[in-house]
């Protein structure tokens, strides 16, 4: 059985839990054991590398090094922010010894540097081609997906290896759905990120202004690989409807759960039911109601007779 | 490449990511595309000007402008900028540097309020709750009133925990808040 | 006895300012052999030559060494003022004290210590210099123009009124280049094909002119005065003698739909093909690539239609030798690739077009006859966005330079557009307005005061098409401080002015250098600017750097005065730097004879008093040796020296510095 390591990162166990869930339940499926990080610390996100240069590296070296202790070659960080963080992280360590002798002290304890981060859309067309691909059994066919992308998966030459202004990274996993992609124009444009309660102003704008051109081009859907951004577009879209923005009902999911999904996994299981805006009539459309299944099967019965 | 700086800010973003921010022509090319742009007192590209200057009321409004806490970090100046420069990078040294001046925008002490509330509940637990963290922001913040209709909802769809989850290297993170907090001060 | 004079330059800051000159001095008169040592502000002035001629006729010097600049700068003026005192300008050498010395090293002792071990190099050296002579060699009155733009045009035909023959070297079936594509010209927006075409048929009909279009430069041998170029006559199918262009053919070729080249692909033509009605020779050619009689062998209109059965699908690629004496490369440049910025949609956006697409757009001989319609439904836009610098002064995408002529060109379709749309929106996004030339910054400043332009001084970050069609163009405006969206209809990039492609292999063909961009150099930026490190090749027009029409012109005048002034002169002296080979070492391996890059070493044989061959040796042609020393390099049986550069000066060179 492949292993991988896994840093759920906090927002995982609260505001991006369907992440966690659905991320654990394509895992199973592709019989890809995921070794979560013993200990692990939160990596400083959004509010470390703004006060203070040097905590903003040293937490995610703690959880680096922790890793490394762990003997984990490769490590998942599925929120976009972390991954951020994390590899950021390596890339600055491996440019200057010198800042990680200054780590080391500061964190007592060794890291060599050995640990390659994965993202979330690396993680997952690396399961396609374990197997997942083969697991797909639903077709989401007609289900028009706009995959948002947001800051932290398209931009940072060294962390992201994806084409900045056209990234590409879940067009092959969604079309392996079935779903049909949409040419629109805010994939890599900023939702507002961590300001969702201290600018939410700025946030409602900003994702207002992406919902929209999703509408536009038609989606039925937004997929995102990011817990930020799918709070930002998700939990604020009511604020967005009920301030007169805009109505959208536009369902959020993450590209785990749309995989799911296609794989025949369960809305519960996969968190569905936890969106703010519903996501689960989108599921039913690929799952018929059994009557409706039985009603089919009559007619068919009736035809053949 | 230091010597080439006549501003201490341009020394300061030179020294913590190797930028010369003299190589800036100004060409706005990061305010054309800031999707906080319009949310700032001062455009990107006029942060970049006043760090090339050497003047004190230059560097005064800096880091008094609010600009540099509505910078999101989402990159876009980075990656289109043609002089390879990184704004983004600059923002975090100017944040850091305004904050401990305690000249942060009482217009976006907001913000500061959540980095703070956050990294507390960070040293305090070794990882972020929500439950703890807007409890923090909102005393801090005194905005109290904004979201309360939300909690609920979170609540019910199992997004808000409210017991801090507490790691056991709690006390090796104290030390590394500890240690930075103690290196910044020199 | 060696009696050596040195002679020290300041460079005036340049070399004094890291090196103690005076110290130089100092040192180097103690070197033996040395009987003179001076150091002086500006050597290559007339006081600091005089000091030279001086010391050579006082001291009955032996051998000069002047320790300044590059060889390359001042070699010729040092060398001529010891020729004027009686001494051979062989015997006179250069030690480098600024390129090697001073401009690369910050410490001040150590420069200097590096700089008396310079000048003691250079002292071994000329103590083993020999008198040399020059070479005489033949020059043939004829040049070669490559290219057959504005800039080959008038060094043609400024080098046939000198009264020498030239040949006309164009890629293309016509001459006229880029300006026969411009609508108008800034800044007096006469028409541009009004004042180019005139010079076309001139240099068509011209006596001393041979037009070779549809023709590429295919190598190039020889050197100065004595250029052997072989060129490749593309295969036309059609016979220029037999065809009197009267048009059948391309009126009836079934192949239409060809995007032209000329109309920056916004237009269409036919399989045969004139680029553009004015074109000269006015006489088509069949695009092997789009031909169905070529491709497949079916069709064959044009030759059922033509009346003069000029059409032949026979017609094959031909070689021809040519020796011309001089070369004027005149290869122009294109558009910057615009596809690249992924921000501007990456290509993807048909109404986001490039200079020479607005230029076709706005010219009464263009696909939309000089009405501005926009290519994706050919609607008229209400408001065009045009963006400067697009891949100029973009060192992480684009090119690090400025291109120069986009400034003036944007103001002019700017204007173009009001003139002709007048309630349309023309917003001009640039980051400086740089207008330095005559009646320039006039012109760009009636587009803003009277032709209602609205420049913004920013770059455009973003540009997307929104579902409603409209192009959605985010840019800053820096001097109010904010960022702004505009709503545009058609968005012109003056793209970055770059070379050629492939131009590479033409300038190393004829031994010209290329700065990192692809633009060709020039001897000297300032002193030497149509000359190239290769003898008797000149520049002219932008091959060399961007440049506008004024410039191009006056380069390619000046270039017609350098080929007029080689032609002058009967013969030409060489340099003397040359190999020779002593007969009594050389075995007649034959390895250098088969090594030499200029073909100029053969086989001599010795014959004695009877006539019967004794011996066979190898000999080097004095006329076509370029002096590389690779013969001097393989010669196993160390036959073979290079004149200036003899294996003993090299050896006391090197051996002074342990």
């Amino acid at each position: 059985m492949n292993s991988i390591g896994y840093y759920p990162g906090c927002s995982l166990s609260g505001g991006g839990i369907e992440l966690d869930l659905s991320i654990r339940g394509l895992a199973q499926l592709a019989e890809v054991e995921l070794r979560e990080i013993d200990d692990w610390n939160c990596c400083g996100a959004t509010a470390a590398h703004n006060l203070d240069h040097n905590l903003a590296i040293a937490l995610p070296y703690r959880i680096l090094a922790l890793a490394e202790k762990q003997g984990l070659g490769e490590v998942l960080a599925p929120c976009a922010a972390c991954f951020s963080r994390l590899k950021g992280t390596n890339v600055r360590l491996e440019r200057s010894g010198d800042l990680k002798a200054k780590m080391q002290t500061i964190v007592d304890l060794p890291y060599s540097g050995s640990v390659k981060i994965l993202s979330i859309t690396e993680f997952l067309n690396r399961l396609m081609e374990l197997g997942l691909a083969d697991k797909l059994p639903k077709k989401l066919t007609g289900l028009k997906v706009a995959p948002y992308y947001g800051c932290l998966l398209s931009r940072g030459e060294d962390i992201v290896s994806d084409d900045a202004e056209s990234p590409s990274a879940m067009e092959a996993a969604l079309r392996a759905t079935g779903a049909e992609v949409v040419d629109w124009n805010f994939a890599t444009e900023c939702c507002g990120g961590g300001f969702s309660m201290s600018l939410t102003d700025a946030v409602l704008d900003l994702s207002n202004a992406i919902l929209a051109d999703a509408k536009a081009a038609g989606a039925d859907c937004i997929v995102t690989g990011c817990p930020m951004c799918h709070s930002n577009l998700d939990m604020r879209q009511l604020k967005i409807q009920s301030s007169g923005m805009g109505q959208y009902d536009m369902p959020v999911l993450y590209l785990s759960e749309v995989l799911g999904l296609a794989a025949g996994m369960g809305c519960d299981q996969l968190g569905l039911n936890r969106h703010f805006i519903p996501a689960m009539a989108l599921a039913h459309r690929f799952d018929p109601p059994p009557q409706a299944a039985e009603t089919a099967e009559a007619v068919s019965d009736q035809r053949s007779n | 490449m230091s010597h080439t700086q006549q501003s201490e800010l341009g020394a300061r973003i030179a020294e913590q990511t190797g930028m010369n921010v003299l190589e800036c022509y100004q060409c706005g090319k990061c305010t054309a595309g800031c999707p906080m742009a319009k949310y700032m007192d001062l455009t990107p590209s006029q942060v970049m000007r006043l760090c090339q200057m050497s003047d004190e009321g230059a560097k005064e409004q800096v880091l008094r402008s609010g600009a540099i806490w509505t910078c999101a970090g989402c990159l876009t100046c980075t990656q289109r900028c043609p002089k390879q420069l990184d704004p983004a990078a600059a923002m975090d040294v100017l944040r850091e540097l305004s904050n401990r001046e305690k000249m942060t925008s009482p217009q976006r002490r907001k913000i500061l309020a959540f980095h703070k509330a956050f990294l507390t509940t960070v040293r305090k637990t070794g990882r972020m709750s929500e439950f703890p963290l807007v409890r923090r922001y909102k005393i801090s913040s005194r905005d109290f009133f904004s979201d309360v209709l939300l909690a609920p909802l979170m609540v019910a769809k199992g997004k808000l925990g409210f017991k801090a989850h507490k790691i056991k290297g709690r006390s090796q993170i104290k030390t590394i808040f500890q240690t930075c907090a103690d290196l910044a001060r020199k | 006895m060696a009696r050596i004079g040195v002679f020290i330059c300041h460079c005036g800051e340049n070399i004094g300012r890291t090196v103690d000159c005076a110290a130089v001095a100092q040192e180097s008169a103690k070197l033996p052999g040395v009987v003179v040592s001076l150091d002086y502000k500006y050597m290559c002035s007339d006081p600091g030559q005089q000091m030279i001629k001086n010391a050579i006729a006082e001291q009955k010097l032996t051998g000069v060494v002047v320790a300044a600049c590059s060889p390359r700068m001042h070699e010729t003026t040092f060398r001529r003022a010891a020729a004027e005192a009686g001494l051979n300008p062989y015997l006179l050498e250069m030690a480098n004290l600024r390129e090697h010395c001073s401009w690369v090293h910050e410490d001040r002792p150590i420069a200097t210590g590096k700089a008396v071990d310079l000048v003691r190099v250079m002292v071994e050296k000329v103590k083993r210099n020999r008198a040399l002579y020059p070479i005489q060699v033949n020059v043939e009155p004829t040049a070669m123009v490559v290219g057959g733009g504005i800039a080959g045009i008038q060094a043609a035909l400024d080098i046939a009124a000198g009264g020498k023959k030239v040949i006309l070297v164009e890629k293309s079936p016509s001459i006229g280049g880029h300006m026969a594509r411009l609508s108008e010209t800034f800044p007096t927006l006469d028409c541009s094909q009004c004042i180019l075409t005139p010079r076309m048929v001139e240099a068509a009909s011209h006596p001393n002119i041979t037009l070779m279009t549809y023709s590429e430069v295919e190598a190039v041998d020889g050197f100065i005065g004595n250029f052997e170029v072989t060129i490749r006559k593309k295969a036309r199918y059609v016979d220029p003698a037999k065809c009197t262009g009267c048009g059948s053919c391309y009126t009836k070729c079934p192949q239409k739909k060809i995007p032209s080249e000329f109309d920056a692909l916004l237009g269409k033509r036919s399989a045969i093909y004139t680029p553009f009605p004015q074109a000269v020779p006015n006489k088509p050619v069949i695009d092997a690539e789009h031909c169905t009689m070529l491709t497949k062998g079916k069709c064959g209109v044009c030759k059922k239609i033509c009346p003069r059965d000029a059409i032949n699908y026979e017609d094959k690629d031909e070689l021809v030798k040519v020796k011309v004496g001089a070369i004027v490369l005149a290869t122009g440049f294109e558009l910057w690739d615009h596809s690249k910025y992924g921000e501007y949609g990456g290509g993807r956006l048909v109404d986001v077009i490039d200079g020479f697409q607005f230029e076709r757009l706005a010219s009464a001989s263009g696909p939309t006859a000089g009405e501005i319609r926009r290519p994706s439904d050919g609607q008229v836009p209400h408001t065009v966005v045009f963006i400067q610098c697009c891949g100029s002064r973009d060192e992480k995408q684009g090119m690090a330079y400025c291109s120069k002529i986009c400034c003036m060109y944007t103001a002019k379709h700017a204007m173009l557009y009001r003139h002709k749309v007048h309630d349309g929106r023309a917003v001009v996004f640039y980051m400086d307005i740089r207008a330095a030339g005559k009646g320039y910054d006039e012109f760009t400043r009636r587009a803003i005061e009277s032709d209602g332009a609205e420049y913004v001084r920013g770059r455009v970050s973003r540009i997307y098409r929104r579902a409603d069609g409209k192009l959605i163009v985010r840019g800053a405006d820096t001097l109010a401080g904010r960022p702004v969206s505009i709503e545009a209809d058609l968005v012109v990039l003056a793209d970055a002015v770059v070379p050629r492609k492939g131009g590479e292999k033409l300038a190393q063909m004829c031994g010209v250098g290329y700065d990192t961009n692809g633009f060709y150099s020039e001897a000297h930026p300032k002193l030497r600017p149509v000359e190239t490190a290769a003898a008797g090749v000149f520049l002219a027009g932008a091959c060399q750097a961007p440049k506008d029409i004024p410039d191009t012109v006056a380069q390619a005048s000046a270039c017609a005065a350098k080929v007029l002034g080689l032609f002058a002169a009967p013969k030409l002296e060489r340099e003397p730097i040359v190999a020779r080979v002593n007969q009594n070492l050389c075995v007649h391996c034959r390895a250098c004879i088969n090594t030499c890059p200029y073909g100029a070493t053969q086989d001599r044989e010795i014959k004695d008093r009877q006539g019967n061959v004794v011996k066979v040796v190898a000999e080097v042609n004095e006329g076509l040796c370029q002096g590389c020393g690779t013969c001097v390099a393989i010669c196993r049986s160390n036959a073979i020296d290079l004149d200036g550069f003899t294996d003993e000066q090299i050896f006391a060179e090197i051996a002074t510095l342990e």
